[in-house]
């Protein structure tokens, strides 16, 4: 027996176990690369406005540390796949971590690797096995959105390199997270840790390209994701930084397999530190025990979110030069309002910012279903603590918790803003226009806990359903679909602040809209048996 | 005397699969009892259902006095749980856990929970990811016991415990008994149920086959009888009341004996001659053995 058996075997078994997961994500990215690419396209009819508005575009040092540069302004591709580049990597590198964790430290930790290495498995069955997976899962979506921006109207070589860009960040962080899932005995540390590294590899890129040319510049070249963009596909197309890519796979991964063969199953190479022997004096309620779950993540969200925010701020300043174009405007206004068009960005980019803050809502509401099915919720339960007290607690988390991170993000950009402006009132302007997208967000956060509440197991479908919202609210109006489909989605409803006058009618509508459906969760976790440990 | 927890015909379903089919369990404040049945009999189910985490379809259930699903906060001041499998949070310490617990229940004592840290050999740093599974059973079993509630529900307590860490928490509900508290202990460790409990419940397939004191209960009173035969093997045995499951190897003879058929039957040993002959009291291993194998019988 070598050190490989049984890998075809797992790697079944993970295709079993993903059958739904791994294709509806892929799905979902290449829809979204798909719908996107030819709506942008329709914004830049001609030469001259794609020139105008991608040299401005580099102008701006915030723009160009958000998404990356246009190495060539009159080439269609590069204004049109800039997001994709940017915010797709993104999006790439986290969905191949949660491939990649789970089936490595996930099974690890759950005991299962412990069952299946007792059969006749070799000790890198389980890595190799999650590898392939990954590296195929890479290629899928490379190849994927190739053909996306073939049928999009790109030149074929430019599509292909763009590819590549997208399986050079897959391969590059499935070997990150394999790394970090040697590192760690938790899951949740392993996420965090890989996480911690896209986060700072989107910072090294951002930097970089903002000081592009300065030597400063470089600092791309220490970023998986600076150096994918690199390939330029829409421009002075290179391919030899995919064998950067290639090569950082080889050596992290290798680094990974090494500490693999070198430790015990079930351990990790950081030991867990101790704690205190005597709990401190507040945790002693469940909503002290909420906080004490979900502290961590929310400070490295509300850390994100003010540097979210004091990006956007500074955009915003910059805003107008390059959109003169009257296409642009005109989808810009659509989307956040007829007043000055620093407003109307500013607008435009919090509804996008309500949409994140909903997504950390949703996570901090599921923790719920987790604590549930893990069986801790039963220790709490057996307690003198009812099942409102308890279930509350961790909506409270995400209610609070969405309310902050909006919070500092609006103050970000309003203070981004007031030093620009000489104008302090900015500060509590745009913090409160910040505070505006909280409804909707409340209104999807309500979603969530009543299906957890009456319908438990249908708490799968909550990112389907925030999806769904979002594509309504921010794809809906470029296809003009009837208004009534809009008014479906919450974020539909958020109010185009700043610039618009305070309307408090549809948030006050959408936070009793929000009760209501709370209350459903509510009455339903009252009712219904608890799911055994 | 009083009750500390009455169940009359509960049923509960999950979807089309019924977990408990007319259950009945008594406990009598002050005592311990012990709740014993195969796996997957509904012992888990019954200890939720007690804890108001389920709901039951049918039947009456009272819990010191009051509904376990709807007094549930009320009620679980009063009481302790220990569950079968014990998940504890992967960040949190184990003293943070035990001390978190005790005081959602509304206190725990510290002297008993330094003393049970001292005694289970607990280390109350350790995080709640890194214990192995009996030590994760020792900051369930910490948290539960140093509370002063009333009554302990306990599911498999010691499963995953070592024989010294057993034996310890034998001592504990001796002391706990001697106390007042009423503990309601699901086990299936025969000499563990034999030296705590005073009274038990058997059940299987969620019906309740048999509930008494130990010393009371059918089986039990039955004597064994084994006897190596010098002759041919003895007629009309199998007529006298009383007198079970005959079995015939070769020369031996193995028979189970009511106390009042005892005279009659060792007349008819006599009479075919009798080479050797031991009588002892059936174990309690055999009692389950038969509840557990053998078709369910009406009590």
């Amino acid at each position: 027996m070598n050190a490989l058996t049984g890998t075809v075997a797992l790697i079944r078994l993970a295709l079993r176990r993903d059958r739904i997961f791994i294709p509806a994500w892929c799905v979902v990215f290449l829809a979204t690369a798909s719908i996107y690419v030819p709506s942008t396209v329709r914004l830049y009819p001609d030469l001259a406005s794609r020139v105008g508005a991608a040299e401005s575009y580099n102008r701006s040092p915030a723009l160009l540390a958000l998404y990356g540069r246009i190495y060539d302004p009159a080439n269609l591709g590069g204004l049109t796949t800039n997001e994709l580049a940017g915010f797709g990597a993104i999006a790439v590198a986290v969905l191949l971590i949660l491939l990649m964790i789970r089936h490595t430290r996930t099974d690890e930790e759950a005991g299962r690797i412990e069952l299946l290495g007792s059969t006749a498995m070799g000790r890198f069955a389980p890595l190799a096995a999650a590898s392939i997976v990954c590296v195929a899962v890479s290629l899928v979506l490379g190849v994927g959105v190739a053909a996306v921006l073939m049928v999009g109207g790109l030149s074929v070589v430019g599509s292909v390199a763009f590819g590549l860009e997208w399986f050079g960040v897959g391969i590059v962080f499935s070997a990150v997270a394999a790394l970090a899932a040697q590192l760690t005995e938790s899951r949740r540390a392993a996420i965090g840790i890989a996480s911690l590294t896209v986060a700072a590899s989107y910072l090294l890129r951002g930097v970089g390209d903002a000081f592009e040319p300065d030597p400063l510049g470089a600092l791309h070249w220490l970023s998986p994701i600076g150096w994918a963009q690199q390939l330029r596909p829409f421009a002075d197309r290179r391919w030899w930084p995919f064998l950067v890519s290639f090569a950082c796979t080889l050596v992290v991964g290798g680094a990974a397999y090494a500490l693999n063969a070198r430790r015990d199953v079930g351990a990790g190479f950081m030991q867990p530190g101790v704690g205190r022997p005597h709990a401190s004096r507040w945790l002693a309620t469940p909503n002290a025990l909420a906080w004490r779950l979900q502290r961590g993540a929310l400070l490295a969200w509300g850390a994100g979110f003010l540097v979210l925010g004091v990006i956007l701020g500074s955009v915003a300043t910059n805003v107008g030069d390059f959109v003169n174009n009257p296409t642009v405007k005109e989808f810009i206004e659509k989307l956040g309002g007829k007043q000055g068009i620093i407003d109307a960005y500013i607008a435009v980019e919090f509804i996008f910012g309500g949409i994140i803050a909903a997504a950390y809502g949703i996570q901090a509401i599921l923790r719920l279903r987790t604590e549930e099915s893990e069986g801790r919720a039963e220790a709490v339960l057996a307690t003198a603590i009812g099942r409102w007290r308890w279930s509350l607690s961790h909506v409270g988390v995400a209610v609070i918790g969405s309310a902050a991170l909006l919070f500092v993000m609006g103050a970000g950009a309003g203070a981004a803003r007031a030093i620009a402006t000489r104008d302090p009132d900015q500060v509590w302007r745009v913090t409160l226009a910040g505070l505006g997208q909280l409804p909707a967000a409340l209104v999807v956060m309500a979603v969530v806990f009543a299906l957890y509440g009456a319908a438990p197991r249908a708490t799968v479908t909550v990112w389907g359903i925030y999806a769904a919202f979002i594509l309504i609210a921010e794809v809906g109006p470029i296809l003009e679909v009837p208004q009534w489909v809009l008014d479906l989605s919450p974020f539909t409803h958020t109010p185009k602040l700043p610039g618009a006058s305070w309307n408090v009618l549809p948030l006050v509508v959408l936070t009793v809209i929000a009760t209501g459906i709370a209350a459903i969760g509510i009455i339903g976790v009252r009712r219904r048996d608890l799911a055994c440990g | 005397m009083t009750h500390a927890i009455e169940i009359h015909g509960l049923v509960k379903d999950f979807g089309s699969t019924r977990a408990l089919d007319g259950l009945n369990l008594t406990v009598a404040t002050g005592e311990v009892h012990g709740f014993l049945g195969p796996n997957g009999s509904g012992k888990t189910t019954t200890l939720r259902v007690l804890l108001g985490l389920a709901r039951a379809n049918a039947g009456t259930v009272t819990l010191l006095g009051g509904d376990p699903w709807r007094d549930a906060v009320a009620l679980h001041r009063r009481l302790a749980y220990v569950p079968g499998d014990v998940a504890l949070w992967p960040n949190l310490s184990g003293g943070e856990i035990i001390d978190l617990l005790g005081r959602m229940r509304g206190g725990l004592n510290p002297q008993r929970r330094d003393d049970l840290i001292e005694r289970f050999v607990l280390d109350p740093t350790k995080k709640g990811g890194s214990y192995s599974k009996g030590n994760r059973q020792k900051v369930a079993l910490v948290a539960a016991l140093a509370s002063d509630a009333e009554l302990l529900l306990l599911d498999e307590p010691t499963s995953g415990l070592d024989p010294i860490m057993e034996s310890a928490f034998r001592d504990y509900i001796l002391s706990e008994r001697d106390d007042g508290r009423t503990v309601l202990l699901s086990s299936h460790i025969l000499s563990e149920v034999d030296a705590v409990c005073a009274r038990v419940t058997i059940i299987r397939e969620g019906r309740t086959v048999e509930s008494g004191a130990l010393s009371e209960l059918r089986y039990l009173s039955h004597t064994l009888i084994t006897a190596e035969l010098a002759g041919d093997p003895p007629v009309g045995l199998d007529a006298i009341d009383g007198v079970h499951n005959i079995v015939i190897e070769r020369q031996t003879l193995r028979c189970q004996v009511d106390p009042s058929s005892l005279t009659a039957v060792l007349g008819t040993l006599a009479a075919v001659g009798v080479r050797n002959l031991t009588s002892q009291p059936p174990t309690l291993d055999e009692l389950f053995l038969r509840y557990y194998t053998d078709e369910p019988t009406p009590a």
